[in-house]
């Protein structure tokens, strides 16, 4: 269990008044909070809630869905990124992302690590992509299982070894924040611990948000803990605070399991 | 409360056995069928068209009198080319038979020989001056009649008579009837007459205007595929589009070959008869049905690979040409192919655009006048020569040769782009 630390960390997300609409239907209402710098902010809530909708919203990945419409500010480092000018294809530079259903490139594991560096051309030289390549790995605790087999294709790993394989991917851009949708919803139980101590270790450098429906797994590695419920957000508190003593009945209801 | 067993192994399991076994069954009889159509189809063509690749040919001595040639002995080229060959030819089949005399058996004794030997003769003049004033054997192709009757196991054709057959029965004793393979067959363009006729006129016409249609479809389907399936919105727009194409790919062809008349013709004032006009007819006929099978396979293509691309970073392009048309390539392709195959053996716009011309020359530019395999075969079946029954059989033998190998070039491509998960 993690503690929360006792200087409050600087805000690095801040969400501000969020609406999300799919065509006419609104996803989330008027959502807002803060995530901070350098530690795991977990979203929780039942199926449709609208967490993974937020969370795509802070890299805008939505905007790949033609139907959907965002108000409000999402700041990011105090600059508005919901903003019509925002190039998203910096931000997703500086948000990674990592999935649901593990998905590396058809490619070898070296090429899947070594696309982002290569597009935003990170590495002007083969061996400091090489070296990249080589640190991400490691960071995302693969490196000895893959070291001999580099060029063998990434498709062919397991469930969790290719869902580290796709954390290597986003953290070789080098990115501030890593936003995780339910990333081991796909995975056996000794995989998730696996990436579970690895969202520990990784949030010593990177901004964390992780949707997650199990609350377990929210308990374990997040220090920050938001509950959505019904488009809207419920609670937003230190972990410790949500799971003990949560404020709303409807939080207290879902984590003792009456509802989800 | 408890529910009695169901009966597992009474009428009903049995039955629906049955209906299993009933099923494969005619799964094969349906199979065997089409089999069965395959093979007679492909028999009845190679058993008609095999004939075709064999010609018989008729050794001559042959003696060129220089007074008769060149009579001044300059060696020029255009006194050479514009001298009398036919005599020569005469003279050898007439010393070969002394004692016909009369006009019309001479007649039908020059008949033996085909009408182009006397081309073959100048030709082997211009290319080797020095034969003139000697005497030499050559081999002339026999005239189509002679070819079908020497060819022909039951020897009982009507169009030759008594007195040839004996000619040729002797020909045949002294070892001047020969049949071989038929090079002219695959190296010379139309002609009127069916024993000097060749394919290969129509075959370099076919594939000037493949090269053409690939090369205008396939970049513009690929290009307007994807530009529909990954940029551009659900609209009324786009699906107004997409119905349109949709209708093209089922427009009848010959209405293509009537806009490539007006418009290509007509309008712009390009060549008639050219692969390049044919190509771009063929290749506005094929264009719906590769954008369809690009569409389908980039469609297929799983969304996952989309969302990693563009969240690492990646542009829209560059998710597009890195990851999504590398994975769809291989089904794009299929398409293609299939769109090819269409139009390689398409005719009917062909026919708008005067491609269906008589031509002898073999084209050597997208802008020279030519014809196409299936065009050739048309024309071929409408000649009233006998002849040209084998030669027609043997076209399409080609035809198919073409096709097939096409395929086997695409299944080879795709092999090679497939992209294992």
């Amino acid at each position: 269990m993690n503690n929360v630390s006792e200087t409050t960390p600087p805000i690095k997300i801040a969400a501000k008044n969020v609406d999300v609409y799919y065509n006419d239907k609104q996803a989330l209402y008027d959502i807002g909070f803060d995530i901070p710098e350098r530690e795991v902010t977990a979203l929780i809530g039942p199926s449709g809630c609208g967490k993974s909708t937020f969370l795509r919203s802070i890299n805008r990945m939505n905007d790949t869905i033609e139907s959907c419409r965002m108000s409000g500010e999402i700041l990011f480092d105090g600059k508005n990124i919901l903003e019509m000018d925002t190039n998203v294809v910096e931000l997703r530079a500086r948000i990674g992302m990592v999935f649901q259903k593990p998905n590396p490139f058809p490619k070898s594991i070296f090429d899947n690590v070594a696309y982002g560096p290569i597009i935003h051309n990170l590495c002007p030289t083969k061996t400091d992509l090489e070296e990249r390549v080589t640190t991400s790995l490691q960071k995302a605790g693969l490196w000895d299982e893959v070291k001999d087999r580099l060029t063998s294709p990434g498709t062919g790993l397991s469930g969790g070894q290719q869902q580290r394989l796709c954390i290597a991917r986003a953290i070789a851009v080098e990115p501030e924040a890593i936003l995780m949708d339910e990333p081991c919803s796909a995975l056996d139980p000794i995989a998730t611990a696996r990436i579970e101590e690895l969202i520990d270790e990784l949030s010593n450098n990177f901004t964390i948000v992780v949707v997650t429906h199990s609350m377990q797994q929210a308990a374990r590695v997040s220090q920050k803990t938001a509950f959505f419920h019904l488009g809207k957000l419920v609670e937003f508190g230190p972990t410790d605070h949500i799971f003990t003593s949560p404020d709303d009945e409807r939080t207290q209801g879902y984590i003792t399991g009456r509802f989800g | 409360m408890i529910l009695p067993a169901p009966p597992l192994n009474g009428d009903r399991m049995k039955k629906r056995f049955r209906k299993e076994r009933r099923f494969k069954f005619y799964g094969i009889l349906a199979l065997s069928f089409s089999l069965l159509a395959m093979v007679a189809l492909f028999s009845t063509i190679i058993d008609k068209g095999v004939g075709a690749f064999r010609q018989t040919s008729i050794t001559l001595d042959i003696t060129l009198d220089q007074d008769a040639i060149d009579p001044e002995k300059t060696a020029l080229r255009k006194t050479l080319a514009a001298a009398d060959y036919n005599t020569p030819v005469k003279k050898a089949l007439r010393a070969l038979f002394p004692d016909v005399k009369k006009r019309k058996s001479k007649r039908r004794l020059y008949k033996l020989v085909s009408s182009g030997a006397a081309y073959d003769l100048r030709k082997a003049v211009l290319e080797n001056p020095k034969l003139i004033g000697t005497t030499f054997a050559m081999a002339f192709p026999a005239s189509a009649d002679v070819d079908l009757y020497i060819k022909s196991q039951a020897q009982d054709s009507t169009q030759i008579s008594s007195d040839q057959a004996g000619w040729i029965k002797k020909l045949q004793s002294s070892g001047r009837i020969e049949t071989g393979l038929n090079w002219r067959f695959f190296t010379s363009g139309d002609s009127r007459n069916p024993e000097l006729a060749g394919i290969l006129g129509a075959l370099v016409g076919s594939i000037l205007t493949m090269a053409v249609t690939l090369g205008l479809s396939f970049p513009i389907a690929v290009a307007a595929a994807v530009y529909l399936e990954e940029f551009a919105g659900d609209n009324r727009f786009t699906r107004l589009i997409e119905v349109n194409i949709n209708n093209l790919a089922a427009v009848p062809s010959i209405v293509f070959g009537l806009l490539g008349l007006s418009v290509f013709l007509n309008f712009f004032g390009l060549p008639r008869s050219a692969p390049l006009v044919g190509g771009m007819v063929l290749a506005l006929m094929t264009l719906p049905t590769i954008i369809i099978a690009a569409r389908a396979s980039l469609k297929a293509v799983p969304p996952s690979i989309r969302h990693a691309a563009l969240g690492l970073g990646a542009t829209k392009l560059q998710t597009v040409l890195h990851h999504v048309l590398p994975l769809a390539l291989p089904g794009i392709l299929t398409g293609a192919i299939i769109g090819m195959a269409q139009a390689l053996g398409e005719t009917a716009p062909l026919l708008m655009i005067g491609m269906v011309a008589f031509i002898v020359d073999i084209p050597a530019s997208f802008t020279d006048a030519a014809t196409a395999l299936p065009v050739q075969i048309y024309l071929w079946a409408d000649s009233p020569e006998r002849a040209f029954v084998e030669k027609t059989s043997g076209a399409i033998i080609v035809l198919l040769a073409f096709l097939i190998s096409m395929n086997a070039l695409a299944q080879w491509l795709r092999k090679k782009f497939e992209i294992k998960w």
